[in-house]
């Protein structure tokens, strides 16, 4: 990223819409430090009462999976079946399981 | 060489598919910057779009409207702020983009370029120009690129509002003193025929609409989406009382859609060209706060460069202590 | 109720007076601020202010019992009639100045609500308990801001001293006693005793801002409690009063 030194950092923000939820990717925005970020956050992303937590991570700290990865990553899971419960054949009579 | 056509392929086949690009995925040179310049343009729009509307909200006529105008504007400026973040995830900063807004290099939907002279153009500009907007964004939900899409979404929740309160003013206006029902008609027909334009070029003028079909960026063609447009707010000029502006504007019966009149593309490419009626005042309100601001922004950034030295000053101090 | 309800009315009326000339100034920032997320963050000050002007506004149509509604004693008083103090009509300037208007009042808005969710007169201490919250979150915002812009940069430092010593003159206002107060003793607090609280929370952001507190004792504006205006208010409300004025009979 091309953003110069000058620049506010930019922050992710992840936003939890009640508890019992975890939090979930909301967007991100632009703050001189972390308690900017989280009111900004507060500000930007819960206008219309969407949470009641807020985590804010510098955008630079994210550490994410390349796609080219994505088959030696993922791909192995994709022949695991037997850890769905779909696999198993259970007769109807047993009932619920 | 061969490499590039070959993933160029598997990108078209995994679009074809409607599946989603997301920022780290393999893609075309020609689609990141297709993105880039259309995501761009659309926060552009939302962050200039908020003048117009500002420049009534100190004089919006009761508090209760006062407050709505303040949240819908407040809401664009936000929406600007999820597009820009949408964009920054193809390795483009806000910085660089706004230096593109303010050098004139980046463009922003020509219709803001328009004065609002009443407060029926509060009205006018909610129903009319946010609905169009609002039949663009909708097909923007869907669109290839991830970030985008979720922006849209977000931002296609909190729009319903915006045309709704739009509608909501020109109603009252229509219902009202003969002042105010002239107030509204004025409005309707200044705004309506620059909210055909919204919509873009014609699609045989259109340069672009071809390959943004294609890579799903777009899913409906300009033609397309301004037709679908008019067919739904004429029945909302009806109920108003207003008049729509256009004499050739009739119901055909075998397109089941409606005829409209000749758009004045002149008057489309002048304006977007910058000769509208407000595109230096519109630039030069966004230069203007991004000069002012740059000591406010400054100061904010050397303040919590401060605070980070002295707590890591301070963490230092304990580490030895320990 | 041992209050009059025309003394409630007019109490209601000079607070919701405060918080519409302020919350107007503020919104006039909206598509203007430094960078979109403070745009953003001070138009939400903004809609509170004006969101709680409304409140005050009812409470005060509902005590004179005249007919009058909201915007009646919004847009339909002369400014000789509006009872806010002068702090809040002063112009927007640059950032700082609007942070450091903003700080004056928050600061004292905040301990204001304090004891005004504590009123037994039932409507105040309703809507104090909730602009209380809000009020919080502004005295927050805006600390922080003078703090950022004293302890930034030589440039901000400078700035911001000199909007504090501008504006100074017009906080003594804040903690004037006017019979007003005393005649509604019990059911609000005297302005007077909020300013040592006050004081002390200048005292407290001005050192981490590295600020210097201008001399407390120094000669105060005054006038706007009893309808005395600066030059800026009547333009404020040509501005704002415009439509309803030139549009006599029409509803919006």
């Amino acid at each position: 990223m091309s953003q110069s030194p000058d620049a506010w950092p930019l922050w992710e923000v992840f936003v939890r819409s009640k508890n019992g939820l975890a939090h979930k990717h909301s967007g991100s925005l632009h703050a001189p430090d972390a308690e900017t970020a989280l009111k900004s956050a507060r500000d930007v992303y819960t206008r219309r009462s969407e949470g009641v937590s807020i985590w804010v991570i510098p955008s630079s700290a994210v550490v994410a999976s390349s796609p080219d990865e994505r088959e030696p990553l993922f791909a192995p899971s994709d022949d695991k079946p037997y850890r769905h419960p779909t696999f198993y054949d259970i007769p109807d009579e047993v009932g619920h399981m | 060489m061969g490499e590039e056509i070959s993933l160029e392929h598997r990108f078209q086949a995994y679009v074809d598919a409607d599946n989603k690009v997301e920022p780290k995925d393999w893609m075309p040179e020609k689609y990141r910057k297709t993105m880039i310049r259309q995501i761009s343009q659309h926060a552009h729009s939302e962050v200039v779009g908020m003048l117009p509307e500002a420049n009534w909200i100190t004089r919006a006529p009761s508090l209760r409207s006062k407050l709505i105008l303040l949240a819908k504007v407040q809401d664009e400026g936000g929406h600007g702020l999820y597009l820009y973040s949408a964009a920054e995830t193809l390795g483009i900063s806000r910085e660089e983009l706004l230096d593109d807004l303010l050098a004139g290099r980046a463009k922003y939907s020509s219709i803001f370029n328009y004065p609002t002279l009443s407060w029926a153009d509060m009205g006018a500009v909610g129903w009319l120009v946010d609905g169009a907007a609002i039949a663009n964004q909708v097909m923007l939900c869907r669109t290839s690129y991830g970030p985008y899409a979720r922006a849209m979404v977000r931002i296609c929740k909190e729009e319903s509002f915006h045309q709704r309160q739009g509608y909501e003013i020109m109603m009252h206006l229509a219902a009202g003193t003969p002042d105010q029902k002239a107030m509204a008609q004025d409005a309707l027909n200044r705004w309506w025929w620059p909210s055909l334009m919204m919509f873009g070029p014609p699609d045989d003028q259109s340069p672009n609409t071809a390959q943004s079909m294609a890579w799903r960026i777009k899913r409906k063609t300009n033609d397309e989406l301004r037709q679908e447009f008019v067919d739904k707010t004429v029945p909302q000029v009806e109920f108003l009382g207003l008049q729509v502006p256009d004499s050739d504007l009739k119901w055909n019966e075998a397109r089941g859609h409606y005829d409209f009149g000749p758009i004045d593309w002149e008057e489309f490419f002048q304006v977007v060209g910058g000769n509208g009626p407000c595109n230096k005042e519109r630039l030069a309100a966004r230069q203007k706060a991004h000069d002012d601001g740059m000591w406010v922004r400054e100061a904010a950034l050397a303040h919590a460069k401060k605070r980070a030295a002295a707590s890591a000053a301070s963490n230092d101090l304990k580490t030895s202590a320990a | 109720m041992k209050w009059a309800t025309c003394d409630l009315a007019d109490y209601a009326l000079r607070k919701a007076d405060d918080t519409l000339v302020l919350g107007q100034r503020l919104s006039e920032w909206c598509g203007h601020g430094p960078v979109l997320e403070q745009d953003i963050a001070l138009t939400n000050v903004a809609l509170d202010l004006i969101g709680q002007a409304r409140g005050y506004y009812q409470m005060a149509a509902a005590w004179r019992a005249d007919g009058s509604t909201e915007d009646d004693l919004a847009y339909r008083r002369d400014a000789h009639l509006f009872g806010n103090h002068l702090l809040v009509e002063l112009p927007n300037g640059h950032w700082g100045d609007t942070l450091a208007r903003q700080f004056f009042f928050d600061a004292y808005n905040f301990f204001l609500l304090e004891q005004l969710s504590k009123s037994p007169v039932e409507e105040i201490s309703a809507l104090a308990q909730k602009a209380y919250k809000e009020v919080s979150y502004h005295a927050q915002f805006s600390a922080e801001w003078i703090i950022r812009l004293g302890d930034g940069t030589d440039e901000s430092h400078a700035k911001i001293q000199q909007s504090v010593n501008r504006l100074w003159a017009y906080t003594g206002e804040l903690f004037e006693d006017t019979d007003l107060d005393r005649k509604l003793d019990g059911a609000v607090p005297l302005p007077s005793t909020l300013r040592a609280d006050w004081l002390q929370k200048m005292r407290e952001v001005f050192a981490l801002a590295t600020l210097e507190l201008p001399d407390p004792n120094a000669y105060m504006q005054k006038g706007g409690l009893h309808g005395r205006h600066t030059e800026h208010l009547g333009y404020i409300l040509a501005e704002m009063q415009y439509l309803p004025r030139a549009y006599p009979d029409a509803k919006w």
